[in-house]
């Protein structure tokens, strides 16, 4: 058994907001990634789904618990320190627009993560990286407005390419796209994760989209994890009623099929309200 | 709809920045001028020792008092025999020297604390927040005068204090600028990769305020050229060197003897004060304004639309007489430039039955949220309605104006996609329900509060007399679509124009509303238009589903027959898209 390439262990956030209320918004979540496998995140809003990601980013402050990267702490450290980490973790934002900035040249985002580790390649690894997202090799002069959005994402998946990261956390990647160009986007993320090896922790809302890119799901419900387990399981039979109302909601493009999944879906809410279960009712609204 | 317009303009070619920004500049004929007489200063200035034809104190007794344009002297002496006009150049240097002082004070102090409060806010930002409201509430040509009793007549050092009074306008532009700047994902990305701060913030922050700070200084500058001379009009300035406000007090002065004198300064202080204003607007229209100018001639404009008036006059399209909503030959455009139009709907024709739900689906750019605001008449103001009708009932909305506001609210309702920003936030549920229904109805408030509840409790809302009086802040995301759809059926409407109504909902919500427009389109035989991206969506709640793209409609059919044998090749790569990332089935 080989050890995860990242652990997350009873990870807390916690935000102080106005008149110094805290909000727990992850409450004790562990996971772990092992190398070249994807996890997914998956839940609704305020879920804790993506705090978890910045938290791994060092975006957001890790109250309690900690989070390891090949074994070594990542929580809690120094910007300095930070510096070395960025390599083995990178990011794919969901906002393709203003993950980019508007200012410089797609050479000079490719360059920039680069030029942050002191690493040298240039405009030849540019090209590569242009290439290995499918873009045109002469994309490197023009400025991020000239592209359209499916385009835009994969720029900012050959910026998170750049330093050949071992894990790869895609917030949302592909929720602000199109269906044609997000289907082809989750190709090219499952084309570079068996060309490089990398691993993805994918978060997202969209149970099609998790149910056939990832490994394993965790399903998260108000900071807490409710079910996690091998992709099939998780999409077939769920375990946990959360999960299965979750699944049972999500709209299917077959009529047919959609009119049995939707009266199976008011059976069984219908089941859950006679049991009077406390999930059953929050489902409501 | 915001994210499919601007989805179309971020994908027309748009030159690169800097170039065109200067070329805009200078083609623009308002800053050509004031940059041509801004320039024609400063050589003024700078070559005076060449150009000049007195030395800055040469007094000539024979032309004491001369008239403008005597001999030798083109504006004329003052009442020491200096001449007007050489004097005026010898100033030129000391106002420019002390603009240029008031600038770089101003922006170096301003710019640095404001970049910095911006970004790392905390403590440095409520310190510096509160020397900056402290510096804004002291009177700064008191100030100025209170100082010459301490450095005597020394306008530089009065100009340098003046910088710092300033400085505090470049800290509050450049604060807000950062402030929303560094919430952007960029900023994210360029930490996650390992970017200093100090790279995060000169390669990405600096940028951005860039363009504001250039236009507040072509402000400021004309600030500080006033209050120079303005310090120097009081006689606070070096009596030894010529400058503009001492001039124009010595003329002031000698105003019975030499009427013309104070003109000249006057005009030249007045002058290069305007220059720098109206440069300053033009910075702000060349730099803040998208790459070129999309307006369409008003000309043009009147005689497209003429056009399309008439031709719905002339010639009226077969309608089919059984549907509730016919549109025919939709056509709408876009200007693009003085003299062209971008369509974005090329004529489509649509059909919708009483109690019939028809599925509007395409991608972004595919016009199928153009079809439903030209439905409801609430396209952006610039947006061309070219040709076609809309008939509600054989009524054609598009050619008579009253027509459709009647019909809006009463006959027709709206749900939209994003329900928190279509509620006022500064009214309650209740009031904002109230008044929309009683601008449709002629009910008292009364009765209006009572049917709104008992349709609140038919939305799904337990406790309707409390969510009445909450704010929209106060309850979630699909609380207030029900809100939203139980205003847009309170006027009894026939037909629901309802714009990806579940997009920014989470998926057990949506299941939900998407249960509720079932039941209310079947209680109230509801004829509905629903615009959509998602295939599931079509196919859970649709009777009939058109496919649009690029402004078409490529395909029209029952939804079973549409799902389970899609003719055209788009439809086809549509829903195998959205079925490769379907669920997997159990």
């Amino acid at each position: 058994m080989t050890i995860p390439i990242l652990q997350v262990e009873n990870l807390v956030v916690t935000y102080t907001g106005r008149g110094g209320l805290s909000k727990k918004v992850i409450d004790n979540v562990s996971l772990e990634l092992n190398a070249g496998e994807t996890l997914s995140l998956v839940g609704e809003s305020g879920s804790g789904k993506t705090t978890i990601g910045r938290a791994i980013l060092g975006l957001a402050p890790v109250t309690e618990g900690s989070i390891k990267f090949r074994g070594d702490t990542i929580s809690n450290i120094s910007r300095s320190q930070r510096r070395k980490v960025a390599r083995g973790i990178q990011v794919v934002f969901q906002d393709p627009y203003s993950s980019l900035n508007p200012s410089m040249t797609v050479e000079d985002i490719l360059v920039e993560p680069m030029a942050a580790a002191g690493a040298t390649g240039g405009r030849q690894r540019v090209r590569e990286l242009l290439d290995s997202v499918g873009l045109p090799g002469d994309s490197g002069s023009r400025y991020p407005k000239e592209f359209s959005g499916g385009q835009r994402q994969r720029i900012a998946i050959a910026r998170a390419l750049a330093l050949d990261p071992s894990v790869i956390i895609c917030d949302e990647p592909t929720s602000a796209l199109d269906v044609t160009t997000q289907a082809r986007v989750l190709t090219l993320f499952k084309e570079l994760q068996e060309k490089t090896g990398v691993a993805y922790l994918f978060i997202s809302h969209d149970l099609g989209v998790v149910n056939s890119i990832s490994n394993r799901i965790a399903v998260l419900y108000q900071g807490s994890v409710v079910e996690i387990g091998e992709a099939n399981q998780v999409a077939r039979a769920p375990r946990h009623d959360y999960t299965r109302s979750l699944q049972m909601a999500a709209p299917v493009a077959d009529p047919k099929k959609q009119r049995e999944r939707r009266a199976a879906r008011l059976q069984f809410l219908a089941a859950e309200n006679a049991a009077e279960s406390p999930r059953g009712a929050s489902a409501q609204l | 709809m915001s994210a499919e317009a601007s989805m179309i303009e971020t994908e027309a070619e748009v030159p690169a920045a800097g170039r065109s920004v200067l070329r805009r500049l200078l083609t623009n004929p308002q800053g050509i001028t004031c940059i041509a007489f801004l320039l024609l200063v400063i050589l003024f200035g700078v070559l005076s020792p060449l150009l000049a034809p007195y030395q800055p104190n040469q007094a000539d007794l024979n032309a004491v008092n001369a008239q403008p344009f005597s001999e030798g002297h083109l504006f004329g002496a003052d009442r020491a025999g200096r001449d007007i006009l050489s004097q005026l150049m010898w100033g030129t240097n000391g106002t420019l020297q002390g603009s240029l002082l008031v600038l770089a004070i101003a922006v170096l102090l301003g710019v640095t604390t404001g970049l910095l409060s911006g970004f790392y806010r905390g403590k440095f930002e409520a310190v510096a927040g509160f020397i900056t409201d402290l510096i804004m509430s002291l009177p700064s040509i008191v100030l100025l005068i209170a100082l010459f009793a301490l450095t005597g007549p020394n306008v530089m050092v009065a100009m340098a204090v003046f910088g710092v009074l300033v400085a505090p306008t470049y800290y509050r532009l450049v604060r807000s600028v950062v402030l929303s700047v560094r919430t952007e994902l960029y900023i994210d990305a360029a930490k996650v990769v390992g970017l200093s701060d100090q790279r995060i913030i000169g390669r990405h922050v600096l940028w951005a305020v860039r363009a504001p700070v250039v236009i507040q200084s072509s402000f400021v500058a004309a600030a500080g050229i006033a209050i120079q001379a303005g310090v120097e009009f009081l006689g606070l300035g070096d009596p030894e060197q010529p400058s503009w406000g001492g001039i124009l007090q010595n003329a002031n002065s000698n105003i019975y003897n030499n009427r013309f004198g104070v003109l000249w300064p006057a005009l030249l202080i007045s002058l290069t004060i305007l220059a720098l204003v109206l440069l300053g607007n033009v910075l702000r229209d060349v730099l803040q304004s998208s790459a070129h100018n999309k307006t369409l001639k008003r000309s043009r404009r009147r005689a497209l639309l003429n056009e399309a008036q008439s031709a719905r006059t002339t010639s009226s399209p077969a309608r089919s007489e059984e549907a509730f909503l016919s549109i025919r030959g939709l056509k709408v455009g876009y200007p693009d430039g003085p003299d062209h139009v971008r369509t974005v709907v090329h004529g489509v024709d649509l059909d919708v039955r009483r109690g019939e739900i028809h599925g509007l689906v395409g991608e972004s750019g595919s016009g199928k949220s153009q079809m439903a605001f030209s439905t409801l008449g609430i396209l952006p103001k610039e947006a061309l309605i070219l040709g076609g009708s809309i008939y509600l009932e054989g009524e054609d909305l598009l050619a008579d104006d009253k027509a459709l506001k009647n019909a809006r609210g009463r006959r027709i309702g709206y749900i939209p996609q994003e329900p928190m920003s279509n509620l006022d936030p500064s009214f309650t549920i209740g009031a904002q329900l109230v008044y929309g229904l009683r601008a449709v109805k002629k009910i008292s408030d009364k009765q209006a509060k009572a049917q709104l509840i008992a349709l609140l409790t038919r939305v799904g809302i337990r406790n309707p007399e409390n969510v009445m009086r909450l704010y929209p802040h106060e309850i979630s995301g699909g609380m207030a679509q029900r809100v939203l759809i139980c205003g847009a059926v309170a006027g009894d409407p026939d037909l629901i124009v309802a714009d990806e109504p579940t997009t920014a909902l989470d998926v057990t919500v949506q299941a939900e509303v998407l249960e509720l427009l079932r039941e209310l389109s079947t209680e109230r035989g509801l004829a509905m238009i629903l615009v959509t991206h998602n295939l599931g969506v079509v196919a859970d709640l649709c009777d009939t589903v058109s496919v649009m793209k690029n402004g078409r409609i490529v395909e029209r059919n029952d939804v079973e027959s549409l799902f389970s044998d899609p003719k055209q090749d788009y439809t086809k790569v549509l829903l195998e898209s959205s079925r490769s990332v379907e669920l997997m089935e159990a």
